[in-house]
Parts: C-alpha cells; sequence; structure tokens
C-alpha cells in the first residue's frame, strides 16, 4: 500500500508540471468545451494533438483518483480510529438541508456507512385539519404543501372536488388552469435547480432565476393577489378572467424568459467543476425507484417515462404536444438535466395554451361553491342564499369518496376525499410525493462522501412542508 | 452639568462628537449577521428578499451566519412545531450577546393558521422577540420594515443592556441561565 | 436502463374483479366502483397474499403502490379502522383501491414492505395518526409526530387543538369550551 500512495504522488507531480505547461491551451480548450459544438473555438492554436492529451491528462488524473479510493476503501474497517465509525449529525438545522429534516449519519472518514432519518419538525397536522374545515377553505392549506409551487397544488384540489361534485368546466378555464400550473412548475424547477448550484458553490446562479421568479410572482398576483401562498382559483373556475396586464406580462414573460433561462442553463450545464461533483452522486436504479414508489423528476431521472399528465390527461393536457425528458441513471446530474428540460417543455405548453385560448367563460356554473357576483348578491334572494352558505361553510357536498391525481413539481400529488355527505370532508388523504421518495435517500448516500450526500439532498427537491404535512 | 445621553451629535471639521453607545450601536446596526431559521413558505420569501430584487445587501445582511455563535439575528421564519421547540431554544442559547429575535409570519408569531395540536402557538412561548412580522408569507418589503425596526432597536440599546436586572428577570421568565449559556464580557 | 411503458389493451372493472375473484373468492367481501376505481374490500387475513397476487400477476400486473393509508370509522363496531391500499397498474393503465376493516381491539394488518418498499413509511405514518399495528413491518414507530405522544392525533375522538393551549379562548372562535 506504500508503494502505491507513492505512485499516485509522482504521478500527480508529473502531470502537473504537464498541465502548467499546457495552461494556454487549457484555458483555451475550456472555452470550447464550454460553448456549444457548432461554435468556432475561440483560439485558433487548438490543435487536436492538444485536444488529445489535455484529455488523456484529465482521464489519467481521474485513474489516480480512483486508485486512490481503492486504497481507502481497503483501510475501511481495521484502520479507522478505534475501529469505529463517527456519527455525524446531518440536521435538523443545517445550512445545506434546505428544510428541517434530520439524519444522523455513521461515517468512516468521509464515506457514509448508513445514515437514518427523522422528520416530523414540521408536522402541521393538515389532514385533520383539513376535517374541520368547509372545501374551499382547505384551498389554503393545500398551499402550504409544496410552497415553491402551490397553484398546481391549488388546482389539484379543485379538480378532485369537482369531480366528486360531477361537474363540467368549460374549456377556458382548463386552458387557464394548465397556464398557471405550468407557470408554478417552472418556478419549482429554477428554486431546485439553482440550489444545487449553490450547493455545489455556485452561489451567481442563485440569483440569476431567482430575479425571473420574480417575474412570474407578479404573473401570479394578477390572477389572485398572493405571491407565494396563492390560493388562486376557485372550485368551478377562476375568480376573475385574465386582466390585460396578465396578458401583456406573460407576452414579455414569454418572449424574455427563455433567454435568461439558457443563460442560467449555461453556467451549469456544462460546467466541468458541476459535471463532476454531480455525476455519480446518489445514484438510484429504475427498480429501486419503482419499488419505493417513485414519481416525478426524480423517477424520470432514474429511465422510467411515468408522468401523470400523459398517463391519466386531466384539464386538457392531451390537447398539448411535448415530451417527457427521461435521465439515464438517476444521479444528481440526471436530475438536475430532467428538470432543466421540463423547463424548456413547461415553457412550450404554456406558449401553445396562450396561443389557442379559447373564448368562453372563466368559471363553470355552479351556484353552490361559486361565489355569486356583488349585484346579484344584493338585488337577488337565491344569490343571497348561496352567498351566505358558501361563506359560512354550509354547502353540502355529495357522498363518496374520490381520488385524483396531478403532476405536481415533485411527482404524483395525489388527493384522496372521503365524503360523508356534510360540510367538511371525513377524510382527506394527501399523497405527498416527497414524503414518499425521501424513504430512498439512506439507498441512494450509502457509499457516497459527505458532499455528495448534500448534493443528493438538494437534488431530490425535498420541500418540507410536503414531508411532513 | 447635563447627563451624557442628552449630548448630541457635533458634526465638525474632521471631527464628529457623540457617545461611545450612538456609534457602537451605528456600527452594530448597519452590519447584522443574521441566523436564518428558515422553516416553511416563510423562508422562500426570505430567500426572494435575500435576491437581488429586494436586495438585503444594502442593510449589510448579506452574510447569512448559519452557525449561532458568530450570529447577530435570528430570524425566525416559518412555523415551529413542539418538536423542533427544544431545537430552535438551544439555537438561541448557543448565540452569544447581543442577540436580536425576528419573527417572520404568522406562524412564528402566533402559530398562524395552525391552531393544531403539533404546532408551537407562536415563538415567543420558548424565546424572547424583539420584533414580530405579520404576514402569511409576509411580503418581501414587510420583511425589510422588520429588519428596519430591529435596526431603530440595535441602534439604541445601550451596551450595558445585558447586566441589567430587567434583562436578568425576562431571561428568567424564559427558563435561560444567562451565567450558563456564556455570557462574554 | 431506459423503461418505456407501453399501454395495453385498456382492462375494465369486471375483468379484474373476475380475476381477483377466481383466486380469492372467499377474501373478497364487496365490491363497488368509485369514479371508474374499482373499490374492493378484503379481509385482513389475506391481505398480504392477495396484494403479492396483485403485484405478480401477468395479467393484472399492479407494479405500483400510489398511497397507503387508515380512515376511521368510530360508528361501525368491529370494523372501526379501515386501511386503504391504492394500487396503479401502469401497463394495464388501472387503479384499484383496496380496503381491509379491523376491529378497534385488535387494529392490526401484515405489512406489505416486502412487496413495495415505498410502503414503509406510508405504514408508520397510519400507525402514527391511528394506533394500526403492521405486523412485520421492520421500524414501527412514530414518524411525523413528538416520540413520548402518548394518544393517536387522527382519531375521531381527539380534538384538532391541543388540549393545553391556554391562550386562545374557544368561546371566541365559535366554539363552546366544555
Amino acid at each position: 500500500m506504500q508503494l502505491e500512495k507513492i505512485k499516485t504522488i509522482d504521478f500527480l507531480e508529473d502531470h502537473l508540471i504537464n498541465m502548467s505547461n499546457m495552461k494556454e491551451e487549457n484555458i483555451a480548450l475550456s472555452s470550447t468545451l464550454n460553448n456549444s459544438e457548432e461554435s468556432t473555438p475561440k483560439f485558433k492554436e487548438v490543435t487536436h494533438e492538444s485536444r488529445e492529451s489535455l484529455e488523456k491528462i484529465l482521464s489519467d488524473v481521474a485513474e489516480s483518483n480512483t486508485n486512490s479510493e481503492v486504497t481507502h476503501e481497503k483501510s475501511d474497517s481495521k484502520e479507522t480510529i478505534d475501529g469505529k465509525y463517527a456519527t455525524i449529525n446531518f440536521g435538523p438545522t443545517h445550512p445545506a438541508t434546505h428544510g428541517i429534516f434530520q439524519n444522523i449519519l455513521k461515517v468512516d472518514g468521509e464515506k457514509i456507512i448508513s445514515s437514518e432519518q427523522t422528520v416530523g419538525y414540521i408536522h402541521r397536522a393538515f389532514e385533520k385539519l383539513a376535517e374541520r374545515r368547509p372545501y374551499n377553505q382547505i384551498t389554503p392549506i393545500t398551499d402550504r404543501l409544496n410552497y415553491c409551487s402551490s397553484p398546481i397544488n391549488n388546482m389539484g384540489w379543485h379538480m378532485t372536488v369537482e369531480k366528486l361534485i360531477g361537474v363540467e368546466i368549460p374549456k377556458r378555464v382548463q386552458y387557464m388552469r394548465v397556464i398557471i400550473m405550468e407557470l408554478a412548475r417552472i418556478a419549482d424547477h429554477l428554486i431546485c435547480n439553482s440550489v444545487i448550484g449553490v450547493d455545489t458553490g455556485a452561489l451567481t446562479s442563485f440569483f440569476y432565476p431567482f430575479s425571473e421568479r420574480e417575474k412570474i410572482y407578479e404573473l401570479y398576483e394578477e390572477v389572485c393577489g398572493a405571491r407565494l401562498t396563492t390560493n388562486i382559483g376557485r372550485i368551478g373556475g377562476f375568480e376573475r378572467d385574465f386582466t390585460p396586464t396578465f396578458h401583456e406580462k406573460l407576452k414579455n414573460f414569454l418572449r424574455t424568459f427563455p433567454k435568461a433561462f439558457e443563460e442560467f442553463n449555461s453556467m451549469l450545464e456544462r460546467n466541468r467543476i458541476f459535471m463532476d461533483r454531480t455525476k455519480g452522486a446518489g445514484p438510484i436504479s429504475a427498480e429501486r425507484a419503482l419499488n419505493y414508489s417513485f414519481t416525478g423528476p426524480n423517477l424520470r431521472a432514474a429511465g422510467v417515462d411515468y408522468d401523470v399528465r400523459v398517463m391519466q390527461p386531466y384539464s386538457s393536457y392531451e390537447d398539448f404536444d411535448f415530451i417527457i425528458p427521461v435521465g439515464v441513471n438517476g444521479d444528481t446530474y440526471d436530475r438536475f438535466m430532467v428538470r432543466q428540460e421540463e423547463v424548456r417543455q413547461s415553457i412550450k405548453i404554456i406558449e401553445q395554451a396562450y396561443k389557442n385560448l379559447p373564448q368562453g367563460d372563466y368559471k363553470a356554473d355552479l351556484p353552490e361553491f361559486y361565489l355569486p357576483p356583488k349585484e346579484d348578491v344584493y338585488n337577488n334572494m337565491e344569490a343571497l342564499i348561496y352567498h351566505f352558505k358558501i361563506v359560512m361553510g354550509e354547502t353540502e357536498i355529495p357522498a363518496g369518496e374520490v381520488y385524483h391525481s396531478v403532476e405536481g413539481g415533485n411527482g404524483e400529488l395525489g388527493f384522496y376525499l372521503i365524503s360523508d355527505g356534510g360540510r367538511t370532508p371525513y377524510r382527506l388523504q394527501f399523497r405527498r410525493p416527497c414524503f414518499i421518495y425521501y424513504q430512498a435517500y439512506p439507498e441512494m448516500i450509502t457509499g457516497m462522501t459527505i458532499s455528495d450526500a448534500v448534493l443528493t439532498l438538494s437534488s431530490m427537491n425535498v420541500i418540507a412542508g410536503e414531508l411532513d404535512a | 452639568m447635563g447627563k451624557i445621553e442628552d449630548l448630541e451629535v457635533i458634526n465638525g471639521e474632521g471631527y464628529q462628537l457623540t457617545t461611545l453607545d450612538k456609534a457602537i450601536g451605528l456600527a452594530r446596526a448597519n452590519s447584522v449577521w443574521p441566523l436564518p431559521f428558515a422553516t416553511s413558505c416563510c423562508g422562500i420569501e426570505f430567500m426572494a428578499t435575500m435576491g437581488s430584487m429586494y436586495d438585503m445587501s444594502r442593510f449589510g445582511m448579506e452574510r447569512l451566519s448559519f452557525s449561532p455563535r458568530q450570529a447577530d439575528l435570528l430570524i425566525v421564519a416559518g412555523t415551529i412545531s413542539k418538536k423542533l421547540g427544544p431545537v430552535l431554544k438551544q439555537v438561541y442559547e448557543q448565540m452569544s450577546e447581543p442577540k436580536w429575535v425576528l419573527s417572520v409570519g404568522a406562524c412564528a408569531s402566533s402559530g398562524g393558521i395552525f391552531d393544531t395540536y403539533s404546532v408551537l402557538q407562536g415563538i415567543d412561548r420558548i424565546i424572547p422577540v424583539d420584533v414580530y412580522v405579520p404576514g402569511c408569507p409576509p411580503r418581501p418589503e414587510q420583511i425589510i420594515d422588520g429588519v428596519m425596526n430591529i435596526h431603530k432597536l440595535v441602534k439604541n440599546e445601550s451596551s450595558r443592556r445585558r447586566y441589567s436586572d430587567e434583562y436578568r428577570h425576562l431571561m428568567d421568565t424564559y427558563d435561560i441561565d444567562i451565567d450558563k449559556t456564556g455570557e462574554n464580557e | 436502463m431506459i423503461l418505456t411503458l407501453t399501454k395495453l389493451e385498456k382492462m375494465n372493472n369486471d375483468i379484474i374483479l373476475s380475476r381477483i375473484q377466481e383466486h380469492f373468492s372467499s377474501d373478497v367481501i364487496s365490491s363497488e366502483v368509485n369514479f371508474d376505481i374499482l373499490t374492493l374490500e378484503i379481509s385482513a387475513s389475506k391481505s398480504y397474499e392477495i396484494i403479492e397476487f396483485l403485484k405478480n400477476d401477468e395479467i393484472l400486473d399492479c407494479s405500483f403502490l400510489t398511497l397507503l393509508g387508515g380512515v376511521h370509522y368510530p360508528e361501525d363496531l368491529n370494523r372501526e379502522f379501515a386501511i386503504v391500499y391504492h394500487l396503479h397498474s401502469w401497463r394495464k393503465d388501472f387503479r384499484l383501491r383496496l380496503k381491509v376493516f379491523v376491529p378497534a381491539e385488535n387494529p392490526s394488518v401484515r405489512s406489505i414492505v416486502k412487496i413495495y418498499n415505498g410502503a414503509n413509511w406510508m405504514e408508520r405514518e397510519t400507525f402514527d395518526f391511528f394506533g394500526i399495528i403492521f405486523e412485520g413491518h421492520p421500524n414501527l414507530k412514530r414518524i411525523l409526530n413528538m416520540d413520548d405522544m402518548d394518544y393517536f392525533p387522527m382519531r375521531k375522538e381527539y380534538a384538532l387543538e391541543d388540549a393545553t393551549r391556554e391562550d386562545k379562548d374557544d368561546r371566541f372562535f365559535g366554539r363552546s369550551s366544555n
């Protein structure tokens, strides 16, 4: 083992000297690698030979790294201090965990042997709370599940109730819902990917998408008045039609956002440091992911193309033409790339929906659940009674049980509603994708280093509100 | 002979005459290092406040300190459940003097819409709070307003506050032992 | 390895019901269709075998466990707790709901963690909320609530609010303080 160690040091020294000699070519080559394939290289001196030799150097260094890993593995249990593993408390308040969850890691040096999770630090008893509240008052609770993309949760809940009542929603409402849901998906994926950048050390890639998210917040504000926890839409449609300002802002967004997004993308997608850190970090195979009931971008990164929008289309998703991006290994880089591509697909869907937005009413004819206009309330007895009943939460819903799911930012967000005919649900259970796939986290990080565990956690997009409900 | 506290700030050619307390208060207020204890939705609005549109860096607060020992301001943003209460208290006790607490959002101030068995109805049940920012979630402008109120407190706080009886009594009501938690001179 | 899901012939609920009944005729207690999803009530003793059959059968092929949860019906004596399994077959494109009713004196059912790993935390959550014991579960302890909590909060007899809070007066919330 001693001899092997010396060999790696010699190896590295030789190549470091070589690398400093080839520094200029390195700079030229790295700039060409970062640009797209079609652009011509900036430095005409870059020759085929120097590129080959650079690749050889990089692969040699990579080999020597793997050699050193082999020596580390040989010193597995016998040569650690005291022969025992160290226990590290990763959480609950930790700068790298975006949310409050605790992992107690057993490590051997830097390599993780096992981990034990504790969740529930933000358990707010949504399911019990929902049993107390009438149906239109449950929407603010669903907001706070995956709060990065709260319109999707709201729409999913409205669709569940509409399914139970059995009401037909106008086409215009369905297209409007699609636009809002895809905006929410873009917002969610922007946070997740910028936070992966932060955890690898790239702080600039956090600020750029956040200023784009402000534009999405302005769009929400035009419809519902709130930025984050939107309570958008109503059972039966929307509270108001899209205002002219909304149309203006949406056109502006569709014009400027793709370019800004590609700028954010170019910071990380082919960045050598980012790729080295994220490739191979926290992989999961497709079979294990299916067994753990993964859904969403995490499953698609593992290679399975399951998307609720395509499998069981809701709200006119079958009218739109989009592809489902799928990864290969299920590691952090694949999850990042799948989310990036999904943002592009979402932009495509919004463009199609906006272009073909049908004329019509922005609400269904649902007097028991949808507040009547104020002038009717003051003049018409029936409207007054409906208004009173809706606000006091005394409208009754038919009995039955329904399960409806939508494609949330993290996967299949499901609502299992059992109603006994009263004013509040008898039982409402949320199928929260984060809760279900976070169970696989110990399996994904076993054998990884602690820094890889941090990256895996942030790339899985675990939102504490959805985890604990 | 007038009291020292009433002395005005006198600006002259190349000098300024003021009390040490004011100078220290000014220095402290413009470089508060926050510890973001962001739990849920208010955490995302806090992140938006740190972003480039509602820049917190202009208040000198861009250096987030996740270590309590190095932080001045504990920003509790989000719901605190009973399971997390002891953790929050431990983080607060670890902070070194002087320290302030900003409670962002309805959930941290009073439990918010979650009047349930698992949510702590306000963090002022376990730690003393200086400024409350209501909202669900509060807009970034409101969070900045809360921070500016904290600055007012910081500017006008006496540097001998931690030795006062009133402070000791406040900490006693929360069962926080200030002698044990490493109060420094 | 990339798995692409190709949808084969559309299943309908009669085929599913008859296929399950031909293997487990005595254990399917009742069936109904709620909003296009076939809902079966199965007996608690055979729940593990039925779910294992559903996963491994080539015709039914329920490859995915969507949701697992509990419901409390305090008025139905001897059938107080229901455990509801939602299964989804991707290749055959149907969803299936299975309900198992257990009495309150002995609320226990066999755990399906060995069939679907994803059931691990869902069963812990159901235990945490209702107190239903899942036999054979590797780590059945509370997951979302505090470990030292001594009651099961989602049961209907317990109130939503914390019983020990003193700052909110129930009279102002329209609830009589009994």
